[in-house]
């Protein structure tokens, strides 16, 4: 391990405003800026996915203000057909790059990992500025396609070729799509940055007695998630930069010839559409479990702790972690069965696709299995944490049905994928970051968040994203089209009804999530003082103050005796023992994990 | 508060169960002699799917309630069988599970995609370009001419850049609007697109394929049931991507080509 002493030589505490909050190589800090932004984001994409939802079931309602932002757009606040996918297009990038990659890894791994290994800071605090202030460069970079030209792409977040390589092919299309991958770019670079950065504290900036098996579920949960997206953005980044290319400086790698735009010969030749979705998809993938995986082992580690024994096997879900690491690698073209690629080749994807459910349902089942016999605590996080689990469920099973090419024929394409997609990143990812942010505040922010908002906030969410997402698989059984700003098909106007009860349980939860915000920032002031172990933890987080000082552990070096879950057994402080206790209580557990 | 969870959980699960054992929501009929392998997988999907979801709520709900608000000298106990149980289980019933479905439905792809179109089925040709599908058909030569992409121009209605003065096969092909075809006659639907990515997409038929700018690629089927049922677009290609769509009528073979003389009178 590292001799952390040397490292402590360079890092003095910071001096000034600029140096402690803004240009700060603190990786607390860092962790609370990446979780602010990341709300800042949500905040923003929710509003998107209200305003598209309002237009798909009250298509002439006038929405106050939105003709200020874009008059071709939305002129009187009646949203465009084009304006409808533009929105879209900016929710879904919004949501994926700059909520759930930043919050669950970027946010909470930035804060906890150091603490959670026992180190002072992260390998490289200037690099992990950086990788914050990039990020944040390339989320104002995206931001600004509202308000240039014709306003944002309309291609989605996947941005397939041509549509998206070409600028003549409708509104956004030209300065907007090209600041799409102006900022995806430059999101890629923060990102392997960060990956950079976690991956090597993580190996080599370990406490004395922090072996890779006593570190905690979500420790391992974003050293794994570092190690994917060290892989994926660096294939996203070329993608763009490419892309880039083939719209401002006339090569063609994704433009074939002979297309005709507007009755207008396009003057590209020898490029592959295809191409572009086998690199997208090929980062595509990974990032979905970059997503997910954070939340699996923050869940994993909030639950262990309201379980209050430990998980039926510590080493299975690290084990499954790493295969979801690797098996995510190899599944990319169930995106594309019918994309027109080797038909024998989505034989192939459609394996790996399926077998990935394995290491999933082990993680289920653990979960699940560690609740009987336990002794379960409610609390706001732990509500979130079991949500998870059932959301997952509920999400992961949907993929079931995807995941085989024959039945994909049918429902690609639908609702039933928007469904699923909604229910394991939209909301099981989210639950996740729920469920940290209850457990975590306290430690972050000094002030113990309200429970009783708390609960409210999970009850309104829990109940009210399933009749938001559960109505969109029954509407994909029928083949109820996705992406489309209107219904005007024969099949699709019956369904309207559907979509309205839809509509109205978004903006229903949607307001619940007020209730989170309004919590948040009260209690961020406002707040019951934090203690140092609000839950009664056993890892090196919760042995420091609320918040930690600037180095942590204020110039100690913890030393690790146990490990992490030592819940359940009698110990001088409860019925837990620390991780850094010198108690010689050992359980059945310790070293002899059964698998 | 364990309690309502594990109410609420369990009413969750089953208010979604109901409309699916309800067989409320359903593809519309099949019309295609491939789509039953279809329908069957996703029945057998369905039936594991359903009952997996079903038990995992319901368990993780009685768990939640049973073992919150634990009396004094409850001990913790472990699962029977423990985690090696689980992961046994685990590798042995979802493993076992999912690979036979897996299996079991590449026959249902293989049908659709692997095989090639039989030697005397009747080739159409369709051209997706934003916002609107097209068909030709050979005509009495048998032979589609040549596309001219220079010379593609909706506003003169020349949608495959046609060139009828020096293209012999050209001067015979039928363009129209809808696609027609006989009842049990194997199709083999050319696919071409103008611009960007569309998407041919027939729910009755259970077909679905992505055209892709660049590449030739194709589909066959065959209709079993007269009718006029919607192609819709389902590969986003711009703003009029809602509104992209054109009718399959499926007629009797008198019909058809009662059909097909009137559209070619009108080139």
């Amino acid at each position: 391990m590292h001799d952390v002493s040397a490292h402590l030589a360079h890092h003095t505490p910071p001096q000034g405003f600029i140096r402690k909050y803004i240009f700060s190589v603190d990786h607390k800090v860092i962790g609370k800026q990446y979780y602010g932004l990341g709300l800042f984001a949500v905040v923003i994409g929710m509003v998107l996915s209200w305003l598209m939802r309002i237009h798909l079931v009250w298509p002439n309602f006038a929405i106050p203000g939105l003709k200020w932002i874009s008059s071709a757009g939305a002129p009187g606040g009646i949203i465009t057909p084009e304006y409808y996918l533009q929105l879209m297009t900016m929710h879904g990038t919004l949501m994926v790059f700059f909520v759930l990659t930043n919050v669950p890894f970027a946010g909470f791994g930035n804060y906890f990992l150091p603490i959670q290994i026992g180190a002072d800071d992260m390998a490289f605090p200037r690099f992990n500025m950086m990788s914050f202030w990039v990020t944040f460069v390339g989320f104002c970079v995206l931001f600004a396609a509202f308000f240039v030209g014709d306003g944002p792409p309309l291609s989605g977040w996947t941005a397939y070729a041509p549509l998206s390589a070409i600028p003549g092919t409708g509104p956004g299309q030209a300065m907007g799509q090209t600041l799409w991958a102006i900022s995806i770019a430059t999101f890629c670079i923060g990102q392997l940055l960060g990956s950079l950065n976690f991956i090597t504290t993580t190996l080599d900036f370990r406490t004395k007695g922090m072996t890779l098996m006593r570190m905690p579920l979500c420790t391992w949960a974003w050293f794994i998630t570092s190690c994917i997206g060290l892989l994926a953005f660096a294939v996203l980044l070329p993608a763009c930069i490419l892309l880039i290319l083939d719209r401002v400086a006339g090569t063609s790698f994704f433009i074939p010839s002979n297309l005709v735009v507007s009755d207008q010969l396009v003057n590209h030749s020898g490029g592959s559409p295809l191409l572009w979705q086998h690199l997208f998809w090929f980062f595509g993938h990974p990032e979905v479990y970059i997503a997910i995986l954070p939340a699996v082992g923050i869940v994993s580690h909030i639950l262990v702790n309201s379980y209050r024994r430990p998980l039926l096997s510590h080493k299975a879900v690290i084990y499954c972690l790493m295969a979801i690491g690797f098996l995510s690698f190899m599944v990319w073209g169930h995106h594309m069965f019918v994309s027109g690629m080797n038909p024998f080749s989505a034989l192939v994807f459609s394996f790996p696709t399926l077998v990935i459910t394995i290491p999933f349902t082990i993680l289920t089942l653990i979960w699940i299995g560690s609740l009987y016999g336990s002794n379960l605590q409610i609390n706001s996080a732990s509500l979130f944490a079991l949500g998870f689990i059932s959301m997952l469920v509920t999400g992961g099973i949907s993929g079931f049905f995807l995941a085989q090419p024959s039945i994909d024929i049918y429902l690609h394409g639908t609702y039933f994928v928007v469904g699923h997609f909604h229910m394991v990143m939209g909301v099981a990812a989210i639950f996740g970051m729920f469920a940290g942010t209850y457990f975590w505040a306290s430690k972050m922010f000094g002030r113990m968040m309200n429970e009783t908002l708390g609960k409210i906030h999970f009850w309104g969410t829990f109940v009210g994203t399933y009749c938001i997402f559960m109505p969109f698989h029954y509407l994909g059984l029928v083949g109820n089209v996705r992406r489309y700003s209107a219904f005007v098909d024969d099949y699709l106007a019956p369904l309207i009804p559907v979509h309205k009860f839809i509509s109205i349980a978004a903006l229903f939860t949607g307001a619940v999530q007020l209730i989170f915000l309004y919590n948040l920032t009260y209690s961020r002031f406002k707040g019951a003082p934090a203690p140092v172990n609000p839950w009664n933890g056993t890892s090196l987080e919760w042995t420091v103050p609320s918040p930690p000082p600037w180095d942590n552990f204020g110039g100690r070096h913890p030393v690790v005796y146990h490990d992490p879950y030592q819940y359940g057994i009698e110990g001088s402080s409860g019925d837990y023992v620390m991780q850094d206790s010198p108690e010689q209580i050992q359980t059945v557990r310790e070293d002899k994990d059964l698998i | 508060m364990a309690k309502l969870v594990a109410v609420t959980l369990a009413l969750i699960t089953i208010a979604s169960a109901v409309p699916i054992l309800a067989h409320i929501w359903v593809p519309p009929a099949d019309i295609s002699t491939h789509g039953h392998l279809i329908d069957e997988q996703m029945s057998d999907t369905m039936a594991e799917a359903g009952i997996c979801f079903i038990a995992a709520q319901l368990i993780l709900a009685a768990f939640i309630w049973m073992f919150s608000n634990r009396k004094p000298g409850d001990k913790i106990k472990n699962f029977p069988g423990g985690a090696k149980g689980l992961v046994t289980a685990a590798f042995l019933l979802v493993g076992t599970e999912v690979l036979a479905l897996g299996f079991f439905g590449t026959r249902a792809w293989a049908d659709v995609f692997l095989t090639p179109a039989s030697a005397n089925s009747m080739p159409v040709q369709v051209q997706a370009g934003q916002f609107a599908f097209y068909f030709r058909y050979p005509g009495p030569d048998g032979k589609f001419g040549p596309i001219h992409p220079d010379k593609i121009n909706e506003a003169s209605q020349n949608i495959f850049g046609l060139d009828v003065d020096n293209d012999p096969d050209s001067k015979d092909d039928i363009v129209t609007a809808e696609m027609g075809v006989p009842m049990n006659k194997e199709i083999h639907l050319l696919m071409h697109a103008k611009d960007v990515g569309h998407s041919f997409y027939v729910r009755e038929l259970r077909m679905q394929q992505d055209f892709v700018p660049g590449l030739d690629l194709s589909l066959h089927f065959t209709a079993t049931k007269v009718g006029r049922y919607e192609i819709v677009c389902t590969q986003l290609c711009g703003l009029g991507h809602y509104n992209m769509k054109a009718y399959l009528n499926v007629m009797s073979q008198p019909d058809y080509d009662d059909w097909l003389k009137k559209q070619a009178s009108m080139q």
